[in-house]
């Protein structure tokens, strides 16, 4: 891992990593490569509840908050989406939830892959996105509330 | 080899010079020329329909039916010859029986909104099948929800065609409506409606037959076929998109009540009591979609000149062409097998989702459509989440099928 793990430096050197293709067949290899090496949501976490709806795939996210940072686990039944989903994790996971809320997230536009994030109703991504930030904003309230109690 | 060439012109469809009347196919996507398989979602236009939206704007741009100055008068006159051209497309017997809707599903909800709330009592029964699209489930949900009446479901064999013994022993006193698509969006199927409209009939109830898959591929006579209602949108017949027809018997019409209130459906207002316009314009509140609608008969010409009996011919061998060629893909299984179908292949492969096949068969410029079809109820039927659909026009060629099932092979050997 390197020296710089902000939101900010993952991006940057997923973007370079992205750089490295010419073709976007390459790309989507190595986004389905990412999909099928994501490992595997435990089965008892694959319920109503986890279920991030998208009208094609379905996404589960499970979110777990220790020492200050939120912590991300999620699958996903379509391996691109697995991808994109591996990517965010790596992006995102392991950060306070204030910098999560913050995060912009461009590289997800920068690699080329904003269609999935279109209002096409056609996959969970951009519900992904919303859920992890909403599971965010749920911890930080939280904290907010017990640091007020206390 | 002119020989050959002449003979394909005169008897089947010239192909390549009707793919020159629509400009889109000449563009690309992803670095390649698009090959467009998702016509049971929307057709593309060809020159003349997109020239006759620019010629309206352009050239008589005036709200229809009360201008008395020449801009209104022949906006008006263009609009209504669309009418006289639906009328003639699926052989209704008067024009006061063709109504402008925006599609197929607002023609749905207005009749069950108007003639459903009117006529459905509790414990009526209303029949649909498994393989309706949301469109023709949604609003008879919302009428047995609010009249306490009984939504029934023909069921399906494996093949995705109708278990007609079973809709006939469905069929009783207590039926009031049997609404079915006539060709099956998600798998193609095309539905015995005629058998299906006399069994209703004898058992005393209405038919509605959902046209929206059906029209551009089958010959439409409403009188022949005897449906009580019947719609179809513009857009999946090489038309304009915001424009339907809602067909009705005449005597139903005028019988049910209003849809919505509004300029245009009413013959004189006062504050005490209003008097509805007569038909087809009691149906028609507001300003209509006028622009589109004028050139929708362009789209119906376009049909009739290229001849509904070549398009067929052509796209049937497209369907055997591309079940043949997709069959040999190790893996897929195409859902929807029916003896009788339109231009549909619905498939999945084994192991993969839909979705990563139609995101890669995107990236390499091939348009189909994965998902549900708005048909989640049918999708469960089979036990899968959905599939991918290839659907084919009157301008698709055999290369491009070609281009589908190597695109397919390459797609597959990238997820597996």
């Amino acid at each position: 891992m390197s020296i710089d793990n902000t939101i900010e430096a993952t991006e940057k050197e997923i973007v370079e990593e992205f750089s490295l293709f010419d073709s976007w067949d390459d790309k989507y290899e190595y986004i389905i490569d990412l999909g099928k090496k994501l490992p595997p949501l435990e089965e008892q976490y694959k319920m109503d509840e986890n279920r991030v709806r998208g009208c094609q795939s379905t996404v589960w996210l499970v979110a777990d908050y220790k020492g200050g940072k939120v912590f991300f686990k999620a699958e996903s039944d379509a391996v691109i989406v697995k991808g994109l989903i591996s990517l965010l994790i790596r992006v995102l996971s392991g950060h306070t939830p204030a910098e999560i809320i913050e995060a912009k997230l461009d590289f997800i536009r920068q690699i080329g892959m904003t269609t999935h994030l279109a209002q096409t109703r056609s996959n969970g991504l951009l519900a992904m996105v919303k859920q992890m930030k909403n599971y965010a904003i749920v911890f930080k309230t939280k904290e907010a509330a017990l640091t007020g109690n206390q | 080899m002119t020989m050959t060439r002449s003979v394909t012109i005169q008897e089947g469809l010239d192909v390549y010079s009707i793919r020159k009347q629509f400009p889109i196919l000449d563009r690309e996507v992803k670095g390649r020329r698009l090959v467009y398989f998702d016509n049971a979602a929307t057709s593309q236009k060809p020159q003349s329909v997109i020239d006759a939206l620019v010629n309206y704007y352009t050239n008589y741009n005036a709200n229809i039916h009360r201008g008395i100055h020449t801009l209104a008068e022949e906006a008006t006159a263009a609009f209504e010859a669309t009418r006289d051209a639906a009328r003639q497309f699926i052989h209704a017997a008067s024009r006061e029986e063709i109504i402008f809707t925006r599609g197929t599903t607002e023609g749905i909800n207005l009749v069950a909104y108007t003639w459903g709330r009117q006529n459905i009592k509790a414990g009526d029964e209303i029949i649909i099948s498994a393989m309706e699209h949301h469109s023709n489930i949604v609003p008879w949900q919302i009428v047995c929800e609010e009249k306490n009446a009984v939504l029934k479901i023909i069921p399906i064999n494996d093949e995705g065609e109708l278990l007609m013994p079973e809709y006939e022993k469905m069929l009783g006193p207590k039926t009031k409506l049997v609404s079915i698509v006539q060709v099956s969006n998600a798998l193609g199927t095309v539905n015995p409606v005629k058998t299906m409209i006399d069994a209703a009939h004898k058992a005393g109830a209405l038919v509605f037959v959902d046209g929206a898959q059906s029209t551009v591929h089958l010959d439409i006579n409403v009188q022949e076929m005897d449906c009580d209602f019947f719609a179809f949108s513009a857009h999946k017949l090489y038309g304009p998109t915001g424009v339907g027809i809602l067909y009705g018997k005449k005597h139903l019409l005028e019988s049910m009540p209003v849809f919505q209130g509004g300029g245009e459906m009413i013959k004189e207002v006062t504050f005490e009591k209003t008097i509805y316009n007569d038909l087809p314009y009691k149906y028609e509140a507001g300003t209509p979609n006028i622009a589109d609608t004028i050139a929708f008969k362009t789209a119906l010409d376009f049909i009739q000149e290229t001849g509904k009996e070549k398009i067929r011919k052509h796209e049937q061998e497209l369907l055997v062409y591309a079940t043949s060629q997709l069959e040999q893909i190790p893996g897929l299984r195409i859902i929807g097998t029916a003896r009788e179908k339109t231009s549909v292949i619905s498939f999945i492969i084994d192991k993969t989702h839909p979705q990563d096949i139609g995101i890669l068969l995107d990236n390499r410029g091939i348009a189909v459509r994965t998902g549900h079809h708005c048909a989640e109820p049918l999708m469960r039927r089979f036990g899968i989440p959905g599939t991918a659909r290839a659907s084919f026009a009157v301008y698709n060629t055999k290369e491009e099928i070609d281009e589908l099932v190597t695109g397919l092979q390459k797609v597959v050997k990238m997820l597996l």
